[in-house]
């Protein structure tokens, strides 16, 4: 018998009676009176950092005015697919040296300032995690209260790959001492727009 | 493998008196950043009581829903591999090594593959994988085991993490600081994330209804190695399967608060499908976990979702140090785990708990860890295997308490050794005075105060 049968063979001998799901009520859930300050402050406190804007074109402006000083910069808000293309199956080494990437996030979450975005947002799977210096823009009409909240929101097979992001990368491995920028981005801001 | 019983082991840990201070303190620290995140939901109970629910429904509907997230990761474009062992797990591997001629592979963390002793079956084949995760970097370095499953080098100051990297990365002799010494490994390891041609990653959550599976970190080093590569290898065992998306609601909200009292990993990554000409594989591990089923008193330890707060409040696990346990998963769940693995080799785990139940009150999905910790005690002391530092004191303690005069006479003998002669029994022969002073005894036992007392 092959290992797979061995394994579903013996699980469903040795599986107990069958027990129900439980209802996961929605109203014994944490709510926010303003779910975007809370999203501000547990941001900060996991070290990311934010910037309001008052809309898109706001953004679109600063970042085009951003001092790039020559270094390898991508930004994905309002582009057209086809000047991403090249970035598309570009190889680790040829992203190794990016400094900083401008991603849309689909969806934040208040309670601990994570945000949810698919592989058609990254262009590239390694994007958000390869760059030094990580931008993430978001509507602050789609924070939601809690990851119960998001998961109603978002289909996470949709594309091939998704995640949630909450803060830059950081490591605690020596001593306990919290070191921000281990593998991934050394830094992560939001740029929050409300219109 | 095994070269100490456990409290062999703890004994020579707290030798060194001020690590075992910091060791204890460190991570009672973190049991208190655990307490903070819990209380700042008010539903915190609520999501305990859903996700062993939820966790339970999933055991008792095992054999389907690893049936339908087979079926589906198969419609994704994923490999799915199947081991029932340790072995098979680690030949699975080799062979799509081999297979892809591969020489440049990393791995972030993975208990699994840990459990099953991947990296030293590898290395006999002449294979090397660079571990990614910065604690695992470090303990591979040194040629050490992780000693606690989120946090690996726990056990090490970073006088030790700088001599290691002085060694091995060429760092400034004597530069302690977390700061630097972490840059460097920031440094040293994207040399290997950008040129890896294979990435070995763990599961964290396997969803049946949609074929894909998390993998949480909060380095990103999952995730770099993973779409750098263009071979994924994710393993799991069968216990990490969840009905559907929605349950990591659940699971995401406890999972980092319990474990370091974030209220999120910085990453929590869903996998469904390879990148365009990346090969995607999938290894569904048994290694004894659906024998773990079939014992009533202990399948609910497979609801473990490996946040270790129950080592990180377990007055045993921090005084005596991961590595005291000898197995890859260490900590009260471990002690529960491992038995099933090799009753005879880990006979001394389920002993190194004072049953105080620190264990179960924080556990995220409400295992009944100290019942089972005391009730594996019991079989293997049924099935003849008995630690041997225990082997003394119980056989006497047994022959005491199945008879009620000797008890009530030891307890005499006991109070009156501790009035008048301390030095019976703080001595070198009881294993409880080593590291305490024997209490003040009391004049009379409650019993004689009863007898007296009662009208
Ligand atoms: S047994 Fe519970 S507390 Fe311990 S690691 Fe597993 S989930 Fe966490």
């Amino acid at each position: 018998m092959s290992s797979k049968n061995r394994i579903l063979q013996a699980t469903a001998e040795n599986q107990p009676t069958l027990t129900q799901l439980p209802f996961i009520d929605f109203d014994s859930l944490i709510q926010y009176p303003d779910p975007v300050a809370a999203f501000e402050m547990v941001l900060k406190k996991i070290g990311g950092e934010i910037i309001h804007f008052k809309n898109e074109e706001e953004i679109l402006k600063s970042i085009s005015k951003a001092d790039q000083d020559g270094e390898f910069v991508l930004n994905t808000f309002r582009q057209q697919e086809g000047s991403l293309a090249p970035f598309k199956n570009a190889s680790a080494v040829e992203l190794a040296h990016l400094n900083r990437v401008y991603l849309c996030g689909a969806l934040g979450v208040a309670e601990n300032g994570a945000i949810w975005l698919d592989e058609n947002a990254m262009v590239n799977r390694l994007l958000p995690f390869i760059t030094q210096h990580l931008v993430l823009i978001l509507n602050a009409k789609n924070i939601v209260a809690t990851m119960n909240h998001a998961y109603q929101n978002i289909r996470v097979d949709e594309s091939g790959f998704g995640t949630f992001i909450a803060g830059p990368s950081k490591t605690a491995d020596i001593e306990q001492s919290l070191v921000i920028g281990a593998h991934g981005p050394r830094s992560l801001t939001v740029y929050l727009f409300h219109n | 493998m095994k070269a100490m019983e456990h409290a062999q082991a703890a004994e020579a840990f707290i030798r060194d008196e001020a690590r075992t201070d910091w060791h204890d303190e460190t991570l009672w620290f973190v049991r208190q950043k655990r307490d903070l995140a819990a209380q700042g939901l008010p539903e915190w109970e609520q999501l305990r009581d859903w996700a062993s629910g939820i966790k339970n429904h999933t055991l008792s509907n095992l054999s389907q829903y690893l049936a339908l997230f087979e079926e589906n990761a198969l419609k994704n474009g994923i490999k799915v591999h199947w081991a029932m062992d340790a072995v098979e797990h680690n030949q699975i591997i080799h062979q799509i090594i081999k297979e892809g001629k591969i020489c440049r592979m990393v791995k972030s963390k993975s208990m699994l593959t840990e459990e099953c002793h991947l990296n030293a079956y590898l290395a006999a084949q002449g294979i090397e994988v660079i571990d990614t995760d910065l604690g695992e970097r470090i303990v591979q370095l040194r040629k050490e085991a992780p000693s606690h499953i989120v946090l690996p080098a726990i056990h090490l100051k970073k006088e030790d993490v700088s001599d290691t990297f002085n060694e091995f990365l060429d760092t400034e002799k004597g530069n302690n600081d977390p700061q630097y010494l972490t840059e460097s490994a920031r440094q040293h390891l994207r040399d290997y994330f950008v040129g890896a041609e294979l990435a070995i990653t763990g599961v964290n959550f396997a969803i049946a209804e949609t074929g894909g599976f998390v993998v949480c970190t909060n380095e990103g080093n999952a995730d770099m190695g993973a779409h750098a590569a263009n071979i994924h290898i994710a393993c799991m065992g069968i216990e990490k399967l969840i009905p559907k998306a929605e349950h990591l609601g659940v699971f995401l909200r406890l999972l980092a608060r319990s474990a370091t009292g974030q209220p999120i990993t910085t990453y929590s990554s869903h996998f469904h499908r390879p990148r365009p000409g990346q090969q995607m594989h999938l290894v569904i591990v048994d290694n004894g976990r659906s024998r773990q089923l079939g014992r009533a008193d202990f399948r609910n330890s497979l609801k473990c979702i490996r946040c270790a707060a129950c080592f990180n409040t377990c007055p045993v696990y921090r005084r005596s140090g991961g590595h005291s346990y000898h197995t890859a998963v260490a900590g009260p769940i471990g002690s529960i785990l491992n038995p099933n693995i090799d009753m005879k080799a880990n006979a001394d785990l389920p002993f190194a708990s004072t049953l105080c139940g620190s264990c179960s009150n924080v556990c995220p999905v409400k295992i009944d860890i100290h019942e089972q910790l005391y009730k594996w005690r019991q079989v293997l002391v049924k099935e003849g295997h008995v630690p041997s530092s225990k082997k003394t004191g119980m056989a006497a303690m047994t022959l005491v308490l199945s008879k009620p005069t000797l008890y009530r006479l030891a307890g005499k003998m006991g109070r009156v050794a501790l009035k008048y002669a301390p030095f019976v029994v703080n001595n070198s022969l009881n294993p409880w005075y080593k590291q305490r002073d024997m209490p003040q005894a009391p004049e009379e036992s409650f019993r004689e105060w009863y007898q007296k007392n009662r009208k």
